[in-house]
């Protein structure tokens, strides 16, 4: 269960950017997940309540933001969907690609009050 | 950004120790709780100033933050140690009981003439595989995450510390037994490892497909009971090589020594 360690590292952020603009808590936080970062949502959203108690996340709506997988074959350039790490090139079947979207894990804004 | 922060106030934290000695060195130096800001914070006032009876202070910061950037700038720190004293560092990940401890005891003991070796240990709890690496005389350091259930880049650096490395070495670090968490976790490896061993399925690679995907070699354990097991290797490096085209294999046994020859040499020629 790491996604436990995402969320008190987002709670870690989140604390460090409301402190820095002197804030005193987090209305909203908008998370930008890939589908291929080896995150499940739905574990981040069952630890959530738990991380973000008594920390300034802790009445903070949060919006994720879902990347979907894109891949390009390195050996025929055709650019693909991925589902899953492992989809191989569905022009030529090779299993060589860049991931260009899909492993993201950041936090992309924070509104504070 | 540690596996069960709160580190310190619950007792939950990672604990380093080492064998023979008494003393418990907690991991979490005023470093890890500090973050690296690079001014890349926009602040934008959102006061809805025509609005005069209902000012706001709402503001929204644009911070764009990766959430494992402070895992990777301290693993960054470590790699930077291991390449200025020329230490070649492997992260042993797998499942539990594909049999790490013993392809590493069996690799010091063979070649800890030739090569200097110094190994950490994580595991949630005991200091039994530390106790083990430390039976054959080579310097061990036993990580205890307590609940958290693989390494991070911090409290390798503060078992690197005490371990004294000195140059030209090879690290060997023991991840917590564990196939998914483990992967996202960069230590400031050379190379990462993954072992599985053939008592396992054989569809393991893209049942975890981030382990497999994140490894640059595969060791395939407990060669020497194929006729006794149900597995297909080559379907499975199939598989793995489906996760992770540039994957290279090993076989081998650590109990008969079957296959380990062709691993050592491996080690010799990329320690460099």
């Amino acid at each position: 269960m790491h996604e436990l360690s995402i969320a008190l590292g987002i709670v870690k952020i989140a604390e460090d950017e409301t402190a820095k603009v002197n804030a005193d808590k987090v209305t909203k936080i908008e998370l930008e997940i890939g589908v291929l970062s080896g995150i499940e949502i739905d574990s981040l959203n069952f630890v959530w309540e738990s991380a973000v108690q008594n920390t300034v996340l802790e009445k903070a709506e949060k919006e994720i933001i879902v990347i979907e997988g894109l891949g390009k074959c390195i050996d025929c350039d055709n650019e693909f969907d991925m589902e899953n790490i492992y989809d191989c090139c569905p022009n030529c079947n090779s299993n060589f690609k860049g991931i260009l979207k899909g492993k993201e894990l950041k936090i992309k804004a924070l509104e504070v009050i | 950004m540690c596996g069960t922060c709160g580190c310190g106030t619950d007792g939950n934290g990672p604990v380093i120790l080492k064998p023979g000695e008494q003393t418990l060195v907690h991991s979490h130096q005023e470093e890890h709780h500090h973050h690296h800001h690079d001014g890349h914070t926009h602040a934008h006032d959102h006061s809805h100033s025509n609005d005069q009876s209902h000012v706001h202070k709402h503001k929204v910061l644009e911070i764009e933050q990766d959430i494992l950037q402070n895992n990777a700038v301290l693993a960054a720190r470590n790699r930077g140690f291991f390449e200025a004293k020329n230490i070649f560092t492997l992260n042993l990940v797998s499942s539990p009981g594909s049999g790490k401890t013993s392809i590493l005891e069996r690799t010091l003991s063979d070649l800890k003439e030739e090569i200097p070796f110094y190994v950490i240990e994580g595991d949630q709890q005991t200091l039994n595989d530390a106790n083990r690496i430390y039976a054959l005389n080579i310097p061990v350091i036993q990580i205890n995450t307590g609940k958290g259930c693989h390494l991070e880049s911090d409290t390798v650096y503060d078992a690197v510390k005490k371990l004294e490395i000195k140059n030209d070495a090879i690290l060997m670090i023991e991840n917590v037994g564990n196939l998914v968490c483990p992967s996202m976790f960069d230590l400031g490896e050379s190379k990462r490892v993954v072992i599985i061993s053939t008592t396992e399925g054989e569809d393991k690679p893209i049942k975890y497909p981030d382990m497999f995907h994140t490894s640059d070699i595969c060791i395939i354990n407990k060669i020497d009971l194929l006729p006794y097991v149900n597995i297909d290797v080559n379907k499975l490096k199939n598989y793995a090589l489906q996760v992770n085209p540039k994957l290279v294999f090993f076989e081998v046994s650590a109990t008969t020594g079957q296959g380990m020859e062709a691993w050592y040499k491996w080690l010799k020629e990329n320690r460099v």
